[in-house]
């Protein structure tokens, strides 16, 4: 995960993960697991969702966020975390148009 | 992931300090590992390589599936001497994902015509580095051949634990601030981490060439962290 010499607390995922818990939200992190092929955003990298789908960061530079926000409030309410694929050869996946032809597991759990 | 996690894992980031997070993909347990703690067996050998080389990723290990999210600092690279290197090493040192600074007192060097886009301190090393502390990722190459420049920045990257030090000079130079260093406390061992005459022996004549020695050297102190010798020798 590459980051600012110092932290950048207004665009760091995870400085707003702990900023919106502490203001009593109920927040979902969604992580890239894997990828395959040209995938646009590295392993590691973040989403972080609250319950009432604002997000933050990025786990696929705009290509899946959609799909990963409506996950992630199921996950916010049942507390489960769920392994998500994403690639050209599902059909979801092109649904959602992750077009750079590459393939990203995301896992997303919630916080707390 | 756990609350406690996330804290401590913003806790380290913000410190400056390397961390790896250990998700259970079976279960979603997870706990932080910090670059000190020990782990057995394979997890921990796995652990090791994403402490050096940053590289986040899914492993099996000891019959279960984890996934271990590295979060290292972004490394810095401050050279003392605002010189013709220096100039070459900007940009290079850019683009190969080192935040470089530049500390010079003599105004003469240390302007921004020579040196655009890169914070430049017209200052001593001392207050500079009051200010903005050296740590254990950051390098220092000290560039000015001036003890007066050169030997309180060493010193104080010596003291800092810096991933690397390297120091421009002959090696009858090089002698000179040996015992000068030691004279000032530094132990035998701490000067045998000094990288003197600076740069990996490609036989740069350029300064550009000694830029593309010094940076290079500077990587693989970088990725060869916590290796013996018969590792170093295996990774370069």
């Amino acid at each position: 995960m590459s980051e600012t010499t110092v932290l950048d607390e207004s665009r760091d995922p995870l400085a707003i993960a702990e900023e919106w818990t502490d203001g009593g939200r109920d927040v979902a992190l969604a992580t890239v697991i894997e990828t395959w092929g040209s995938a646009p955003r590295p392993v590691g990298s973040h989403l972080v969702i609250d319950a009432d789908g604002n997000f933050h960061g990025s786990v696929s530079g705009g290509c899946v966020e959609g799909a990963v926000v409506t996950e992630a409030l199921d996950v916010i309410g049942d507390g489960k975390p769920r392994m998500l694929e994403f690639g050209v050869a599902d059909e979801t996946a092109w649904r959602v148009g992750l077009s750079c032809g590459g393939r990203i597991k995301v896992y997303v759990e919630k916080l707390g | 992931m756990k609350l406690d996690s996330l804290k401590a894992l913003n806790a380290e980031r913000r410190a400056r300090r390397a961390a790896v997070l250990l998700t259970d993909l079976a279960t979603g347990a997870d706990r932080l590992v910090r670059e000190d703690d020990v782990i057995a067996g394979e997890l921990g050998d796995a652990v090791k390589k994403a402490f050096r080389t940053g590289i986040s990723g899914t492993v099996q290990a000891d019959g279960a599936s984890w996934f271990l999210n590295a979060s290292l600092p972004r490394p810095r690279l401050v050279v003392v001497g605002a010189v013709h290197i220096s100039q070459a090493l900007a940009p290079m040192a850019k683009v190969a994902g080192f935040d470089m600074e530049i500390i010079d007192p003599r105004t003469a060097f240390a302007t921004a015509e020579r040196f655009p886009g890169v914070p430049l301190y017209a200052d001593w090393p001392e207050p500079v580095l009051a200010a903005k502390p050296l740590d254990a990722y950051t390098a220092l190459a000290a560039l000015t051949h001036d003890p007066k420049i050169d030997d309180f920045a060493l010193k104080a990257a010596l003291d800092a634990g810096c991933f690397y030090l390297g120091a421009l000079g002959s090696r009858k130079t090089h002698a000179g601030r040996v015992e000068r260093l030691r004279a000032d406390g530094a132990s035998p061992e701490q000067i045998g981490q000094i990288h003197a005459p600076i740069g990996l022996d490609i036989g740069a004549s350029s300064p550009a060439e000694i830029a593309v020695a010094v940076l290079a050297e500077v990587v693989r102190a970088l990725r060869t962290r916590g290796l013996g010798e018969a590792g170093k020798a295996r990774a370069a």
